[in-house]
């Protein structure tokens, strides 16, 4: 079976945006530099996103069960496209909530 | 036929039902889709699974899973008798074969552009270099 939702899932290493607090030489502006984060759905090489493998979608549903947007995330416009058409449809299909509740 | 469509049906099931009666509804819808001319790739009983919501106060269902070939008019057959069928709480349709044949074109000219970087032809290194840090 290759269809199971939770079993044969593609799973991609959880990291937090690189956010790094710089200082500047001055020391009394400290900016937030942050770093270009490489797509995950790129770096893992994924170019279908199957709406069933809830495990996949999870990280990007973090709370209140909404679509994290990709200035968070860093998912390129493509796949981030293809993450949300495969949210909506998890959704329908009971997968994953509407709403957190 | 030149025009033959791969659609993804997924269906959900009345968690009450019993193994003969799911077989049998399995079975009828599987039989609807190759009178109207369809083929039946694949069927797949996911099994049960908790919902994220509830639907029609259930709390669970099991899920079920067929690839089509075919038309479309199998499918707009089969939709109708899942919408007057009891036991199946909720049905969607994905036509998968545009998807998969972009995916298919994704992934070749990912490993075209693989090949280049291993230096199967000489590229100039602003060709080769990763996207460029902002
Ligand atoms: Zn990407």
């Amino acid at each position: 079976m290759s269809t199971n939702f939770e079993d044969q899932t593609t799973d991609i290493e959880q990291e937090g945006t690189d956010i790094v607090r710089a200082v500047a030489p001055a020391g009394k502006t400290a900016r937030r530099i942050r770093r270009r984060k490489q797509c995950r759905f790129c770096s893992e090489k994924i170019d279908l996103i199957d709406y069933k493998d809830v495990r996949l979608l999870q990280p990007f549903i973090p709370e209140r069960g909404k679509i994290m947007p990709r200035r968070i995330s860093g998912v390129c416009a493509p796949h981030q496209r293809m993450l949300a058409t495969a949210i909506k449809r998890a959704r329908i299909m009971a997968l994953i909530p509407f709403v957190a509740d | 036929m030149a025009d033959k469509r791969v659609y993804e049906v997924l269906f959900i099931v009345d968690p009450n039902i019993n193994d003969e009666d799911l077989a049998r509804l399995s079975d009828s819808f599987q039989q609807t889709i190759t009178e109207q001319g369809g083929t039946i790739t694949k069927v797949e009983n996911l099994g049960r699974r908790t919902l994220a919501y509830e639907i029609n106060h259930r709390t669970e269902g099991i899920y079920v899973l067929f690839e089509i070939e075919g038309s479309g008019r199998e499918i707009a057959e089969l939709e109708r008798r899942m919408r007057v069928s009891d036991a199946v709480m909720r049905f969607m349709t994905v036509r998968v074969d545009r998807e998969r044949k972009r995916a298919e074109k994704l992934r070749e000219r990912r490993t075209r552009k693989a090949g280049r970087r291993a230096g199967v032809r000489p590229v100039n290194v602003a060709e080769t270099a990763e996207p460029s840090e902002s």
